[in-house]
């Protein structure tokens, strides 16, 4: 895992030093073999619908496909990143790593601590080697020289010996134990978050409790008691479109929120800037439009009245919902569909032009019958399932209109957006942050630190000899030789 | 205004994409010259190179033309749709094309690639060829999951990596080809004055290792953008794994350079490898992918 395993070899004889760099070679190997099989283990989940981030389409490919579906399932497919073989994998990996860098890492704190190796007797062999008369005063001056440059020194009778560069290698090991941080980031995330969605349609207040959410998913070792206190009402939602394209511009959600503290405060959510309340942070993830309508019976008795959310369908708003009236003996169902902007096609049918609401129109089919709400079986929000139904009427309504049918009335009173605000408490995001900067910043060190040692020696006659040796980069240390000489010259 | 940018914009393109073509021919005359196969007894060395010396220089002037004129395309796209230009495939395509050129001019400064120029000016003229004809789009403004200044920061790092990604590539393509015809008894008249083996085999890993950490940088600000864009830092999008994934298969290329001590063809296999994981990310996931990383058609 850790590169340059082999430089650091301690001397302990040439058996010793041949298991070591076998058994050392073999651990590394196994470590590359597992970090490219993490890779190779990482496609199939790019390719095969998932179901944390897409279930609908893993639905879909059991439609699709049942028998070779089943099997993809059996063998974790649908959810590989929480699969037993991609687990296995990264964790054998990280223990492999773990393996390798602890000891490394005590080993390279004692090195550190140690002085560098005594001056070696013949410096001809080594690289830059020079050879010159000085004036007496040469040792300090190197000295001085080096100490400015942090090198560590040994001082001995009449020669120094100088290393610097370690911080080749604590990039090394800093960039290995930052990949252990992220993973730790990544388990409390997991083990101590949660994440839910809510719908709430302008004038409507979202209060953090479990009943509140529309869906939510709990880490392993957390639940409703870990939601901390605070709300939210939306005051108004704004989209700005391009008059050209229909591109959404912006999205933004005024809203008022207060805090665990009591504290009221008026707030903008957009894409980019979520809100913060203590470790959760609230997106604004998707909008649409609620219509508000009233349904009355025969006699005028009010069976339904609020704001149903559509789902939108297109670019432009076109929305599908339903609304559903259980109160109503016998019940009824309007299958409907939202058009901000209506506009007749003549092959499309009723289509929406633009997501701005120019001309607002509520399509619907009433049913009446059983709507299957006490079957057991959830059923979407948006839609009805109308086999047990039979069509009554089927019309369309602009704001403020009424329409009357046997057995009662709708009235479309006003249509408000709504916004999806998804809620995340993801404690171990801080650490995967910090793991992440570390790893590049050790990553940094590793690939451009260079280790290196420089020896001076001056003998009786005033003689100085000089020399180096670099683990990597040769040519900056001829570099930097030069500027030691010159520096041990006096010259500027 | 905004069209009347992206007209100039397109008309700087298409310049580029003329003197490129230009370029490319001037490089293929300074190949043809320059593949002079000395008679029997002469030494190479001695032989006269200047027709084909005058034509790289030609070529390289062309090319460095042809960069400053797609930078200005690219800068004049920027200002037709007030943003940077990276909303769509296609803008990422020019961009790409101006980081790959600018790479290799880059390069050039350091090493003698003139050599590479003739792949260099193709492989751009192609891929601007790509962009206008099948993907472009009428410049248009950011949706607004796009509008941060994380756009720039990730982008522009994943841009440069890619370019450096492609250019290494290019050069362990060619270290596998020439390796091949030496061992079949030796390298083609053209390629007689393509630097050594083991110089290609260096310049290739270079490349990588100087922009890995750009490349692990771009990944971190793209989890940083994700987490306030999307409420999660990291999500297994196809972009995401297929960005994991050069993660990996590069730094088993380090690895098994620095530690384990591949060189040669296997370590140019594995660099073939980890670069083709960057294309078929750019390629794949941006035209038929699904998630979250799919913007404005393409």
């Amino acid at each position: 895992m850790v590169s340059q395993m082999q430089t650091e070899v301690p001397e302990i004889g040439a058996s010793g030093l041949a298991r070591f760099a076998w058994r050392q070679l073999t651990s590394m190997r196994t470590a590359l073999i597992l970090l490219m099989m993490l890779g190779l283990a990482a496609i199939p989940g790019s390719l095969l619908p998932q179901r944390p981030q897409n279930p609908m389409a893993v639905r879909q490919y059991f439609l699709d496909q049942p028998g070779f579906a089943r099997w993809i399932d059996r063998a974790g497919g649908f959810d590989v990143y929480a699969s037993s073989w991609f687990s296995a994998i990264y964790i054998l990996l990280f223990i492999s790593l773990i393996g390798c860098v602890l000891p490394r890492t005590f080993e390279h704190f004692k090195s550190m601590r140690a002085l560098p190796p005594v001056t070696p007797k013949n410096l001809e062999k080594l690289e830059a080697h020079s050879v010159f008369i000085g004036d007496g005063n040469d040792l300090e001056r190197a000295e001085k020289w080096l100490r400015k440059n942090r090198f560590r020194l040994r001082i001995q009778d009449g020669s120094i010996s100088a290393e610097k560069g370690y911080v080749r290698e604590s990039g090394n090991l800093l960039f290995h134990l930052s990949l252990i941080l992220i993973l730790i980031g990544v388990s409390v995330g997991s083990l101590f978050g949660m994440k839910g969605s809510a719908i709430i349609t302008t004038g409507e207040r979202f209060i953090n409790l479990a009943t509140s959410y529309d869906s939510i998913d709990y880490g392993k070792l957390t639940n409703e008691t870990s939601l901390n206190t605070f709300s939210i009402k939306l005051n108004k939602f704004v989209g700005t479109y391009d008059p050209i394209t229909n591109i959404p511009l912006d999205y933004s959600a005024f809203v008022t929120t207060i805090d665990e503290l009591g504290n009221e405060r008026d707030q903008v959510i957009k894409v980019n800037s979520p809100l913060t309340f203590g470790t959760s942070r609230i997106y604004l993830q998707a909008n649409g439009y609620s219509p508000f309508v009233t349904v009355r019976d025969e006699i005028g008795n009010v069976t339904f009245q609020g704001a149903v959310p559509f789902l939108p369908q297109d670019t432009n708003l076109r929305s599908i919902g339903s609304i559903k009236v259980p109160e109503a003996s016998p019940q009824i169902g309007f299958v409907s569909s939202f058009l901000p902007t209506y506009e007749r096609d003549p092959e499309m049918g009723a289509i929406s032009v633009y997501p701005l609401l120019l001309e607002p129109k509520l399509l619907f089919s009433i049913w009446e019958g059983d709507l299957g709400l006490d079957t057991g079986i959830p059923q979407s929000i948006y839609k009805i399932d109308t086999t047990s139904m039979t069509r009554i009427a089927l019309d369309s309504l602009a704001p403020g209109k009424s329409y009357s049918f046997k057995g009662g009335s709708i009235t479309f009173e006003k249509v408000e957006p709504w916004i999806n605000l998804q809620v995340v408490r993801d404690p171990g995001k801080s650490y995967s942050l910090i793991g992440g900067i570390l790893a590049l910043l050790g990553l940094l060190a590793s690939l451009f630190g260079r280790r290196r040692r420089i020896w001076i020696k001056v003998d009786a006659s005033g003689r100085v000899e000089v020399a180096g040796l670099a683990k990597t980069n040769a040519a900056a240390l001829e570099e930097e030789m030069v500027r030691f000489v010159s520096a041990i010259k006096g010259e500027k | 205004m905004q069209t009347t940018w992206a007209y100039i914009s397109n008309n700087f393109i298409y310049s580029a994409m003329g003197v490129f073509a230009l370029s490319f021919f001037a490089h293929a005359f300074e190949t043809a010259w320059a593949v002079k196969v000395p008679a029997e007894g002469t030494d190479s060395r001695k032989m006269d190179y200047s027709k084909a010396d005058k034509a790289a220089r030609i070529a390289t002037a062309l090319m460095l033309l042809a960069f400053i004129l797609l930078f200005v395309g690219v800068i004049a796209r920027g200002l037709s749709n007030g943003h940077v230009p990276w909303g769509n495939m296609y803008e990422f395509s020019i961009t790409g094309a101006l980081a790959f050129t600018g790479a290799y001019l880059v390069a050039l400064r350091k090493y003698d690639l003139r050599w590479l120029g003739l792949f260099i000016s193709l492989a751009a003229l192609l891929t601007l060829g790509t962009a206008i004809t099948l993907l472009y789009r009428d410049s248009a403004p950011l949706v607004p999951a796009l509008k941060s200044t994380w756009l720039v920061i990730h982008v522009i790092a994943a841009i440069i990596s890619g370019g450096v990604f492609l250019l290494s590539n290019v050069i362990a393509g060619a270290y596998l080809y020439l390796d091949s015809r030496e061992r079949a008894g030796g390298r083609p008249a053209w390629a007689t004055r393509l630097p050594a083996l083991d110089v290609l085999d260096q310049l290739s890993y270079r490349l990588v290792a100087f922009v890995f950490p750009l490349w692990t940088f771009s990944v971190i600000a793209g989890a940083i953008w994700a987490e306030s864009a999307w409420g999660r830092y990291w999500g297994w999008d196809p972009k995401e794994t297929w960005a994991f994934i050069t993660w990996v298969a590069y730094a088993a290329y380090l690895h098994a350079r620095v530690t384990v001590g591949w060189k040669g063809r296997r370590a140019a296999w594995l660099c073939l490898f980890a670069g083709s994981t960057f294309l078929f990310n750019y390629v794949y996931v941006n035209v038929w992918g699904t998630g979250k990383h799919t913007y404005s058609g393409l």
